[in-house]
């Protein structure tokens, strides 16, 4: 396997991996005088599985804010698919195909899961606000479309019984699913997932890691998360970022990054001897 | 049925009907505290405003004519024309767009993040600006305001319910225009409820309104929405300034009205659009019945202060309001 050109390949499960989707060149950023991240370049493949891994504090978050425009780097650029991406705000960027999930579940607690992931074809929905209005033209077709897509997400997350709960009623687990439901319903080209499996059980890891990878295999979509757990992420992704302390001090296949003494070192800790 | 009784029906029904004004008032402020935590104290100044603007166009007032008159000694008041109450209200319509358009740009833009008391003083400020603007641009005399609503008491409720009692007994007098008001104020209930549930923009709105930064996530333009609900809220204003206007005339006073819409709001619960509705009826009726049969008792007088009254009893009680949301804090 020939990661490390930049030609597309098949992987050995048989999924393909196309060239360069989205570029973080030399991206810093800082708030005052902390750094968060410090001269970060990676780049994701068109439907890959990418990780991005480290300890508490190493950044991971402020480099998926970044990604989805939540925060604008103070340094580097973010190329996506062959271009420099301007200074965007974040519902720009969602409407370019850039869909996240978020580390403490942000869902829309007082709607029904129907609704919540509904809001995710906000940026696929293009009849005018007359036409919305009125409820006329265009508009009520399209509704139509729509909720057959997101009915199809209901399905495929296995959440058909809790369609007209409101989310705020919901477990843990099932908010961290509807909200990936609603991340889907936008087709996006990228899907950012911000610990999909933090604070969950065992069972409901489980879970998660199948949805993950059935997302990545039946719908093609590329996938870049963050995990601190190092388990799930090696049997989960193509390739993996590690940072610490806002730096990169590695990057490869899984396999490589377990044997990288500086990733044993910032997990383990360095013995002075 | 004695006649007392049937008194009392009557007084229930107009109870119920000056009931859908207040709730008028009172979706404005649930529109906009919904969907970004505000209490727009502009509310009524913002009903007050748009009714000016309505009578101004309507009579084809020159805006700012006494600042013109005073600046450059002419005597200028009208344009000569008047416009058909119709295309008014449309274009009034239009102002409190612009309107919500200059909020997004001037105020609101500059004050994303802040504490919801640094948002309701602003609305005051808003407040204050608007009741200038309005006395500046419209003069500060007290205006009739006709777009051709019925008015006057209407025959055959009158003719349909004078059998009913005794021979002193003239059937129920309720005001064409009271009519009116119920019937635009289920109409635009009903259109708002059916726009936020069944559309793209009203499932953005209620995205907005429940989280900001799962809103932009999912490609949600902020701004966007902000004016949309400012804008939204404009026109339910000028509804609800065309009713009062229609009935009390327009005046200054007409800013007040929001005043009427706060215990309302406690009743019904500040995030709920049914709340303020049913919010609004349960003050209308309880404050002419209360009137009606202890007011005779305690010297009458009470619609000053019974709402206020009712609306304490339940802070004590259901904090939240009717409909409004519980507030649970999970430990």
């Amino acid at each position: 396997m020939n990661v490390m050109s930049n030609d597309p390949y098949t992987t050995a499960d048989g999924r393909r991996i196309g060239g360069v989707l989205m570029e973080m060149k030399n991206i810093t950023l800082r708030f005052g005088g902390v750094v968060a991240i410090k001269d970060i370049s990676f780049d994701i493949r068109e439907g890959e599985i990418r990780a991005i891994i480290g300890p508490n504090g190493a950044g991971k978050s402020s480099m998926l804010n970044v990604m989805s425009g939540f925060y604008t780097p103070t340094e580097g650029e973010v190329w996506f698919e062959g271009c420099p991406r301007p200074q965007m705000r974040p519902y720009q960027v969602a409407r370019q195909g850039i869909a996240r999930t978020f580390q403490n579940i942000a869902l829309f607690q007082g709607m029904s899961t129907l609704d919540n992931i509904m809001t995710g074809r906000i940026t696929r929905m293009n009849s005018n606000l007359l036409n919305q209005a009125l409820w006329w033209g265009k508009a009520e077709a399209e509704e139509t479309v729509h909720r057959e897509a997101v009915e199809k997400i209901i399905d495929f997350l296995e959440i058909q019984h809790i369609r007209k709960t409101p989310v705020g009623r919901l477990p843990y687990g099932l908010q961290k699913r509807v909200e990936l439901g609603r991340a889907l319903a936008a087709e996006p080209r990228i899907l950012l997932l911000d610990e999909p499996m933090a604070g969950m059980n065992v069972e409901e890891k489980e879970d998660m890691c199948r949805f993950i990878l059935d997302v990545n295999d039946e719908f093609g979509t590329t996938i870049a998360l963050i995990e601190h757990d190092m388990g799930v992420v090696m049997d989960l992704s193509d390739r993996v970022v590690v940072m610490d302390y806002g730096k990169k001090i590695g990057d490869g296949t899984p396999d490589e990054v377990r044997s990288n003494p500086e990733v044993i070192d910032a997990y383990l800790g360095v013995s002075h001897d | 049925m004695t006649d007392q009784f049937l008194y009392a029906i009557e007084v229930m029904i107009n109870g119920l009907m000056a009931g859908v004004l207040y709730s008028l008032v009172a979706l404005g402020f649930v529109l906009i505290f919904k969907a970004s935590g505000i209490f727009n104290y502009a509310q009524g100044v913002m009903a007050l405003f748009a009714a000016l603007t309505l009578v101004g166009l309507q009579k084809g007032q020159i805006p700012f004519a006494h600042l013109i008159n005073a600046m450059f000694g002419t005597d200028i008041h009208y344009f000569g024309w008047e416009l058909p109450a119709i295309l008014a209200i449309a274009l009034t319509a239009g102002v409190m767009v612009v309107l919500a358009i200059l909020i997004e740009r001037f105020i609101l833009k500059y004050l994303v993040n802040q504490e919801p008391i640094i948002l309701f003083m602003a609305t005051i400020g808003l407040a204050y600006f608007l009741e200038g603007l309005g006395d500046v641009m419209w003069g500060s005399d007290i205006k009739t305001l006709d777009v051709g609503l019925p008015q006057g008491a209407s025959l055959w409720a009158e003719q349909a319910t004078s059998g009913l009692g005794s021979e002193n007994f003239y059937g129920f007098f309720i005001d064409k225009l009271d009519i009116a008001a119920a019937l635009t104020a289920a109409a635009l209930v009903i259109s708002l409820t059916l726009f936020s549930q069944y559309s793209k923009q009203g499932r953005a709105l209620r995205a907005v309104a429940d989280d900001h930064q799962a809103a932009l996530s999912v490609g949600v333009s902020l701004r966007f929405i902000w004016v949309l609900v400012w804008s939204i809220a404009g026109i339910v204003a000028l509804v609800a300034g065309i009713m009062w206007g229609a009935k009390s005339g327009v005046q200054f006073s007409l800013s007040l009205i929001a005043l009427k819409a706060l215990p309302v709001l406690m009743l019904g619960g500040f995030t709920s659009i049914p709340g303020a509705i049913v919010g609004g009826l349960i003050i209308g009726v309880g404050e002419k019945l209360f009137e009606f049969t202890i007011g005779p008792m305690i010297g009458g007088a009470t619609e000053n202060w019974f709402a206020y009254v009712l609306a304490l009893v339940f802070l004590v009680f259901r904090p939240q309001g009717l409909f409004g949301e519980k507030i649970i804090e999970r430990v």
